[in-house]
């Protein structure tokens, strides 16, 4: 059948065995009708809490600004360039404040049990990007060409050798942690954010714990 | 596990709310604060060690660097995997971890002094020494080395000058020769890992420099070491990695503090509080904490009141 360009005759748009339209379906099945940026939210959303996880993705998306800005300039730039060391700085502090806020945001989660109602891969995929992102901001120190990083180098080996991870991701090796820092672990970082976030959406925000017997 | 009785949070009844706006407020403030900070604080840069730095700084340790991985009485020379197996490495419980995965990046101590040695040419000494050094048999080559390193240790100040008299071969002769190829900044390069012109893995000289004595005597007096929370902190004020202090904690108490196994043992005990988190859902009593100590009343605390009150 011939269709002007663009247009899908029916038959296209339901062929189930259309690899792409299983994909399309998959995709628009990820998040209920209108909640994948709704502009309401229930009743009970209204604490500087909720906050945090929005405070959070803001930081992360500085720290990859500011990486990129690093990047730009090569490894050692930072260390002969004012401007490169004022973007390691804003690098630094947005990687503090990304945990501190992400800190503030699993602490309030917790509190708040929003692993309910189905949500424990949202809570799970919380705690694995709270864990690799401590394993990026560490590579980042060992990155750092300077003192820092021979002296962080030197003694997490030790933990590392111990369980025979040192092997495999050695910490005495900053080539393969610039690579682990700037490329792996963001993926890996962005990846599970994305997976977060579509959960978040896909269930909404938890309810108050006990609301179902307000109902 | 009990019933989930959590409603669909669709049904609720809703208000208006911008997460659009809410993110550009926080992007915003974040990109302000960070700004600020790196102006007011910056971020510390204290240069790393270089090897002359080093051979200026403490020549005395330089020296006894080079016997003791001569005599493979280092740090690393007596590691284990994965850079020798010289040892088995630490356990956890049963498990071997250290030694099952293996000998991956193999580093022979004496190989870290005498490979950077045997590139140079016109000390007819040197070559006498490395010669001397090259047909010796492995015990007498440790014999040598050991007593010389012995020696150093007993001499007033450390100083190689000061050594008394014994049978220690070549060992001296090689040792301060590799101080002075130290001093001349040239050893760096000798070392790199990767064996060619780019370089870009640093774990052979960093072995060989916290193998030495002058690295951690200047991290301490950061109060880096690992009994000093060090794991966790920074050079300077900076912040460094908060986030870590529960691992960095464990180190500063027994029984870790005075295992053998500390590193293996600190890493299960992480490990598993790490797993505890991310099942809590489903671990009876921990996840029944909120309902508990009931902060939940204070975050919902319009909700509640509001729905009390209908």
């Amino acid at each position: 059948m011939t269709t002007r360009t663009g247009e899908l005759s029916p038959a296209e748009t339901t062929d189930p065995k259309n690899w792409t339209n299983k994909l399309r379906g998959r995709i628009e099945g990820l998040v209920p009708p209108g909640q994948a940026l709704p502009a309401r939210q229930p009743v009970y959303v209204a604490s500087w809490i909720y906050v945090f996880g929005v405070l959070t993705l803001a930081s992360l998306v500085v720290v990859v600004a500011s990486g990129c800005f690093l990047a730009m300039g090569g490894s050692a730039w930072w260390h002969v360039s004012s401007l490169g060391h004022f973007f390691n700085s804003v690098h630094l502090w947005s990687v503090e404040m990304t945990f501190g806020f992400m800190v503030v945001h699993l602490w309030g989660k917790f509190w708040m049990a929003a692993w309910r109602g189905k949500r424990a891969l949202t809570w799970i995929s919380g705690i694995m990007l709270f864990g690799i992102s401590i394993g990026t901001s560490f590579t980042g120190f060992l990155s750092q060409s300077n003192f820092d990083s021979q002296w962080i180098g030197g003694q997490a080996k030790d933990g590392l050798n111990s369980i025979g991870a040192g092997a495999f991701f050695n910490v005495l090796n900053p080539g393969q942690m610039l690579m682990w820092h700037i490329v792996l672990l963001p993926l890996v970082v962005g990846a599970l954010t994305l997976v977060h976030i579509i959960l978040v959406r896909r269930h909404g925000v938890v309810p108050p714990l006990d609301a179902e017997l307000e109902g | 596990m009990s019933r989930d009785r959590t409603p669909d949070s669709h049904d609720f009844p809703t208000r208006p709310y911008d997460l659009v706006r809410e993110f550009v407020i926080a992007l915003v403030v974040v990109i302000v604060v960070s700004g600020g900070l790196a102006v007011i604080f910056s971020s510390p840069d204290d240069p790393a060690i270089t090897m002359a730095g080093w051979a200026k700084a403490a020549p005395s340790d330089v020296v006894a660097t080079a016997a003791g991985e001569l005599a493979g009485t280092t740090t690393s020379a007596g590691y284990g995997p994965p850079y020798n197996s010289n040892v088995p490495g630490q356990k956890l419980g049963p498990l071997s971890l250290q030694k099952w995965a293996g000998v991956r990046l193999p580093v022979d101590s004496s190989s870290l002094i005498l490979r950077p040695l045997g590139n140079l040419s016109g000390d007819p000494a040197l070559t006498t020494a490395l010669s001397t050094w090259k047909t010796a048999t492995p015990d007498q080559q440790t014999k040598w080395a050991t007593a010389y390193s012995d020696a150093l240790t007993k001499a007033p100040d450390n100083d190689p000058a000061k050594v008394a008299a014994g049978d220690y071969g070549p060992a001296p002769a090689l040792s301060t020769a590799f101080l002075g190829l130290a001093k001349t900044g040239g050893l760096e390069g000798a070392l790199t890992s990767s064996g060619n012109f780019y370089g870009g893995d640093q774990t052979q000289s960093l072995l060989l420099l916290t193998d030495g004595a002058y690295l951690e005597s200047l991290a301490r007096a950061q109060n880096l070491g690992g009994d000093q929370w060090g794991m966790m902190n920074e050079a300077g004020n900076a912040p460094g990695q908060p986030w870590m202090w529960l691992y960095t904690f464990w180190y500063q108490v027994p029984p870790f503090s005075t295992s053998d196994n500390a590193d293996a043992q600190v890493w299960g005990v992480m490990m598993f509080l790490t797993l505890c988190l991310m099942f809590l859902p489903f671990i009876p009593g921990l996840r029944s904490i909120p309902r508990w100590i009931p902060l939940h009343k204070l975050i919902w605390r319009n909700y509640y009141r509001r729905t009390k009150r209908a």
